[in-house]
Parts: structure tokens; C-alpha cells; sequence
């Protein structure tokens, strides 16, 4: 099945990334965006008997850095 | 005395390290390719390079974080041998939770190639004992992802325990409090974004970072 993975930055976090975006957006003329943040998706295909306690530490282990960021799990 | 350079895939400062720990040694260091489980027996001091390992996937240092020789060096570190991560090491380190915080996209988005003023926060660890506390030294960083972030109770705590080694003395990436360098707590774990290796000889430009090899490795010996 597949599992989609969400990894964004927590509140709080500067992210520089989304600033430059949101700068570009507004040099391109899009008025009214209020603010960007920017972050990964990752998509899993795993069987079906993969946990949801074995997802969540691939996310927590692995694929966020739980320092900065954080994650959310959505079996597609 | 017994040094280790760990190499990953994309690593670019191994040899650079390995020649700042053979002048100060005498003794050319183990090149430990990542794929290996254990370091060499009686190894002193682990070195971990600059570069972009595994092509800085996921995350910089994310990869090599969980690579197999790193369960050998968390395990050296938690016996007391040192361990230095320069660059991509730092990332390394902070992405195995050897080092607090981690280490973001610089904040001005550029990457920054520069020899930069860093002020000496802690003259009394392992590794900067050479130094004076609130001396200015000169040292090259090169880096993309040198902006170093924790929450603020955790910089307070590292600040309060005297593990800030480094602090960049002029904007630099937009770190949090200027952040260059971080010791763990028991002191035997540095990570700094800044190359001391790149600064070991006159023909760098100045030999400020020799005297980190040479204040750590001496006190081995």
C-alpha cells in the first residue's frame, strides 16, 4: 500500500526557503500571500502489514529530524 | 597515537583532515570507509570530514548519521575518545544526537566561502585548550547548511554548561547566537562548522587551526 509521509518545519523554525519563495512569488506579481513554508513529501509503498508503530519510528528515526521538524503519517 | 578519518561517499576534506592529523602525530591516521562496522583496535581520536555525504540526501549528515560505521563511533564516544566533526561531521554528529541542535540552510540562502573571525567561548575542553577564552582566531568555513538551530531552553542549557566552543565573531549564516561550535557533555564530542584543517600551515593563510589539532591530539599523547 501506499503510505504518504508529510515533513514540515515546526512553528517556530526560521525557514529561509520559504522566505525566498514567497519573495519570488511576489516578484512575479501573486499579491495576498501571507506567508511560505517549505517542506518534503515523501511517498512510501509498503505491505500491508507494516505497522503504524513502524511507520511512525521510520518518521522519527529517519526521514524527519524531530530537532526541527515535524511529520505526519497518511496511509494513502 | 592512533587518529581515524571516517569517509563516506561524498566526503572532500578526509585527506585534508588526514594531513592536519599526520603533521601533528607524525602518524598517517586510518581512512575508515563507512561501510565498515568497526574502527581500528586502540583507535585515540575520530575525525570526521567535510563534504557532502551521500550527496547531502534527506538531509546533510542525514545518511551517514545511520551508517554502519557511525554505531562504532557513538559507541567510541560514549567510552570518552574523541571526537571531531568539521563541516559535513558536524551535520554528521548532530544528525546521530551526538551534538544538540541541528544544522539549517544558511540564512542569507548562499553558500559561504570565507575565512571568518570566531571568538573562543571555552578555552578549557579537550579540543581548545590552545586557545584563550575571548581570543579571536581566523579560520575558512565553506558551507550551505551552517545555520545551527536548537530551542531556545536547550541553547540556554548548552550556554549555561559551557559548551558553546565557538562563536562566529560577524554574521556569518544566520546561527542562533552565532553558534560556530559545539562540545557534548562530556566535553569529548566537538562539532564546528568552521575547517581548522584548512588552517595548518602559513601557506593557508594562518595556522589558527593547527593549534586545535595540537591542544587535542597532545593531550593523548
Amino acid at each position: 500500500m501506499k503510505v504518504n509521509v508529510y515533513v514540515t518545519l515546526k512553528p517556530g523554525v526560521l525557514d529561509p526557503q520559504g522566505k525566498a519563495i514567497h519573495h519570488a512569488l511576489e516578484g512575479l506579481g501573486f499579491a495576498g500571500v501571507d506567508d511560505v513554508r517549505a517542506g518534503r513529501f515523501i511517498e512510501l509503498e509498503v505491505a500491508d502489514d507494516v505497522s503504524d508503530a513502524d511507520l511512525d519510528a521510520m518518521c522519527a528515526k529517519l526521514l524527519a529530524n524531530t530537532v526541527i521538524e515535524n511529520y505526519r503519517i497518511e496511509r494513502a | 597515537m592512533k587518529t581515524a578519518v571516517i569517509v563516506f561517499p561524498g566526503s572532500n576534506c578526509d585527506r585534508d583532515m588526514a594531513v592536519a592529523l599526520e603533521t601533528v602525530t607524525g602518524r598517517a591516521p586510518a581512512m575508515v570507509w563507512h561501510r565498515d562496522s568497526a574502527l581500528p583496535g586502540g583507535t585515540d581520536f575520530i575525525a570526521l570530514p567535510g563534504g557532502f555525504s551521500y550527496g547531502d540526501y534527506l538531509r546533510s549528515g542525514a545518511m551517514a548519521a545511520r551508517s554502519p560505521i557511525l554505531r562504532a563511533v557513538v559507541e567510541a564516544a560514549g567510552r570518552g575518545v574523541p571526537v571531531l566533526g568539521v563541516c559535513n561531521g558536524f551535520q554528521v554528529l548532530a544528525e546521530a544526537q551526538l551534538l544538540p541542535g541541528a544544522l539549517m540552510r544558511n540564512a542569507g540562502l548562499n553558500f559561504v566561502c570565507r575565512t571568518v573571525p570566531l571568538t573562543v567561548e571555552n578555552s578549557q575542553s579537550l579540543f581548545t585548550a590552545s586557545y584563550a577564552k575571548g581570543e579571536t582566531i581566523r579560520i575558512p568555513v565553506a558551507h550551505h547548511d551552517g545555520n545551527y538551530f536548537a530551542d531556545s531552553a536547550t541553547l540556554d542549557r548548552i550556554e549555561g554548561e559551557g559548551r558553546v566552543a565557538f562563536r562566529y565573531a560577524e554574521p556569518v549564516n544566520g546561527s542562533a547566537r552565532d553558534i560556530a561550535g559545539v562540545l557534548n557533555d562530556a566535553g569529548n564530542v566537538l562539532g564546528m562548522m568552521p575547517h581548522p584543517e584548512r588552517a595548518i600551515d602559513p601557506a593557508h593563510g594562518g595556522t589558527d587551526g593547527l593549534r586545535l589539532f595540537e591542544a587535542a591530539l597532545g593531550a593523548l599523547a
